[in-house]
């Protein structure tokens, strides 16, 4: 079992010709991804990687059944893509693109709701189930099958976790990069949710950031319902100064609510597992799950 | 990006917003003629100086060394030249600047908005942003205008409201109404002030901001509204949309360091730490900074060299992180996924021996694709630099290299 994208998972690839596209897209395909064609438009006919290229996504949906888009069109088009995916009826849409204006996420974001779709990004890299599929552009050999759920707004620092858990003797089950920008499609907390009713997850890292409620309301819910997983918790940029933006759009302390210090506090509330330092990631997962945890 | 209160002033204009009329100065002469040229269009011999930066607390903040506030009304044009003479050139101090301030090179001379009339002038507080929460724009209003917006918040929170735009119909009618009904308006100030919340929402709409903050928005003696101050923010995701408010973009307002690092594609912040570092991604740069401070260190910056770490940007990271004389060492932590160590490995020994002599110890954790080879190349190149493969080695030899 895993969440939101498995081996059957019939993956299209938007901005499929572009170099960023092209690029992941084989290295998604080399990982194993079923990657079932591409939307450019203007090249609908034509085939890529091997791939036919339609152009739309409803194409696409009709023709090969895509029902997962990871989307790699530039920021000025992005939210338009993220749009037409979900009128096609696409029901993972995973969007990499970083830089999309804010202004434009808001319609796109109010567009989506009620649809049956879930978007995971912007400004992500996206979601991987090690050794069935890689819908992003994470580094596959990080990630070995286990049983720890990840989440987390930021890319390196989902690899860094995943390589300690892996090295600490366990295992990934579904690891997946909600993104850093202001307004995403899955909160940390909506993530977070999806890994608890994963029967296969045993424990979850839950990896935030400066900026924002999501981590707070996050553990909120979890200590709401009974705290059922173990959760380890790190929130980057405790060094962080007030009031500047530390490269993720999102990641702006705007009060004294949404510093690193006041969500590890929360956190720590709702019975998380908290580390202060991102080296001790691994050690607390293999800490919190004892012996329980073999692969 | 921030624009200045006058560039701002003149945006809102353009989608009609009333304003505070005014003109910039850039020397005394221009601030005595800006005065009289405002006394024939107002009829009105008073007017305000107010320092041009991108600060908040102008008004209570000082010029270093004079006696002199950041704003300040003069009673005729020779008294605007002679403020604008103590501000032009000098330092101004405010709560937002931090103890070294910021230098003055513009001055906006401003119409006087408190003129006597047949009804109280009213300050209010006004101000669109996104409600994250909700993943709406958001107006925020207050009676309490003209002071600090998070002191009302935190003694009188009942008396900030707030209106949520819905992103498929947008402002409606009824929602301005509302807010200056919520402001104790009627007669003809309540209409005006329905006509300033509406030009003001298409102004934040159309122009891809992030923040408008308008403290105050003034109901003048006879019933006009407008902003006597705007503080406006704009998305820089969105500014490559708008060519002509990008060009407003002030550098010398930014730290010269961070505008270098810009054109390298480097995303910098300016640190007051004594370690610097270079990283790739955001989260793991911040997380990086975190490390050293359990280190026993202090972060001098934020660096994030993106998704292409290679010998370019590694070498421009070098040379921006040494202009800074606190730095003691450097860490570089580089999570090789798509981009492969050795590869980057091979970029710092480059940039190594393209700078030089570098005077402080280096640290390298190079992880992911290739590491061991990294290592490797990293530890024979006969280079004093440390190297290391877990973030946890990383940190103590950080806390080493500080003794």
């Amino acid at each position: 079992m895993s969440v939101l994208v498995n081996k059957n998972s019939k993956v299209i690839v938007q901005g499929f010709t572009g170099s960023e596209g092209s690029f992941h897209a084989s290295q998604m395909i080399e990982y194993g991804t079923n990657v079932v064609g591409g939307v450019t438009p203007g090249k609908g006919g034509t085939t890529h990687l091997d791939c036919p290229v339609f152009n739309t996504v409803q194409e696409a949906v009709n023709q090969v059944k895509a029902d997962t888009s990871i989307i790699f069109v530039p920021p000025a088009f992005a939210a338009d893509a993220i749009m037409e995916a979900a009128d096609a009826g696409i029901k993972v849409i995973i969007c990499i693109t970083e830089g999309i204006p804010v202004k434009d996420m808001v319609i796109a974001k109010e567009y989506i709701k009620g649809k049956d779709c879930r978007l995971i990004g912007p400004n992500c890299p996206g979601v991987i189930t090690p050794e069935e599929t890689k819908v992003g552009i994470m580094p596959g050999f990080v990630f070995k099958k286990g049983k720890v759920g990840v989440v987390s707004k930021s890319g390196t620092l989902t690899y860094e976790a995943a390589d300690q858990v892996v090295k600490a003797g366990m295992g990934v089950s579904t690891a997946i990069g909600i993104g850093g920008d202001p307004i995403i499609g899955t909160s940390t907390k909506e993530a977070v949710e999806l890994l608890m009713n994963d029967p296969e997850t045993e424990a979850i890292v839950m990896i935030g950031e400066i900026g924002g409620t999501y981590e707070a309301d996050a553990a909120r819910w979890i200590q709401a319902n009974g705290n059922k997983k173990p959760v380890v918790g790190f929130i980057a940029g405790q060094t962080a100064p007030a009031g500047r933006r530390m490269g993720h759009a999102g990641a702006i302390i705007g009060g004294k609510d949404d510093t690193a210090a006041a969500k590890m506090k929360i956190m720590r509330e709702c019975g998380l597992y908290v580390v202060e330092s991102p080296a001790e990631i691994g050690a607390m997962v293999a800490k919190v799950l004892g012996g329980k945890v073999s692969a | 990006m921030n624009l200045h209160e006058y560039q701002a002033k003149q945006v809102l204009k353009s989608f009609g917003v009333a304003i505070q009329e005014g003109i910039v100065a850039e020397n005394p002469n221009q601030a005595h003629a800006a005065a009289i040229k405002l006394k024939d269009q107002f009829g009105s011999d008073f007017v305000v100086v107010k320092a041009q930066i991108h600060a908040g607390g102008r008004g209570k903040g000082t010029i270093m060394g004079k006696e002199q506030r950041g704003v300040a009304v003069a009673k005729n044009a020779d008294k605007a030249k002679e403020i604008a003479s103590n501000i032009l050139g000098g330092t101004l101090v405010t709560i937002q600047t931090g103890p070294k301030g910021k230098l003055v090179s513009k001055v906006l001379i401003a119409q006087d908005v408190y003129y006597p009339g047949s009804s109280q002038t009213k300050e209010f507080y006004m101000s669109v942003m996104l409600d994250r929460t909700v993943s709406k724009n958001v107006i925020i209003y207050s009676t309490e205008g003209g002071m600090d917006i998070e002191h009302v918040a935190e003694t009188t929170p009942h008396l900030i409201h707030k209106e949520h735009v819905d992103p498929r119909v947008g402002l409606q009618a009824f929602q301005a109404r509302k807010i200056a009904f919520n402001l104790g308006l009627s007669g003809e100030a309540h209409k005006q002030m329905v006509k300033f919340v509406q030009a003001l929402y298409k102004a934040y709409e159309s122009t891809d901001s992030a923040m408008f903050e308008i403290n105050p928005v003034l109901k003048t003696s006879d019933d006009k509204i407008i902003a006597v101050d705007a503080k406006v923010s704009l998305d820089d995701n969105g500014l490559v949309r708008h060519p002509d408010y990008a060009a407003l973009r002030d550098t010398s307002e930014e730290d010269p360091t961070e505008v270098e690092a810009g054109e390298h594609n480097l995303n910098y912040v300016k640190l007051d730490g004594n370690v610097g570092c270079m990283v790739n991604g955001a989260g793991l740069a911040m997380a990086t900074m975190d490390i050293i401070k359990l280190s026993g260190g202090e972060p001098a910056n934020f660096l994030d060299v993106g998704g292409g770490a290679n010998a370019t940007t590694v070498e421009a990271g070098f040379r921006i992180i040494l202009k800074d004389p606190n730095v003691k060492a450097i860490l570089i932590n580089i999570f090789g996924g798509i981009v492969r160590c050795d590869r980057v490995a091979q970029g710092v020994v480059d940039a190594y021996n393209n700078i030089g002599n570098i005077p402080v110890p280096i640290i390298v954790r190079l992880q992911g694709t290739n590491a061991a080879e990294a290592k490797k190349l990293i530890d024979e190149s006969g280079l004093k630099v440390y190297s290391a493969i877990q973030l946890k080695e990383a940190a103590e030899l950080v806390r080493k290299v500080l003794g």
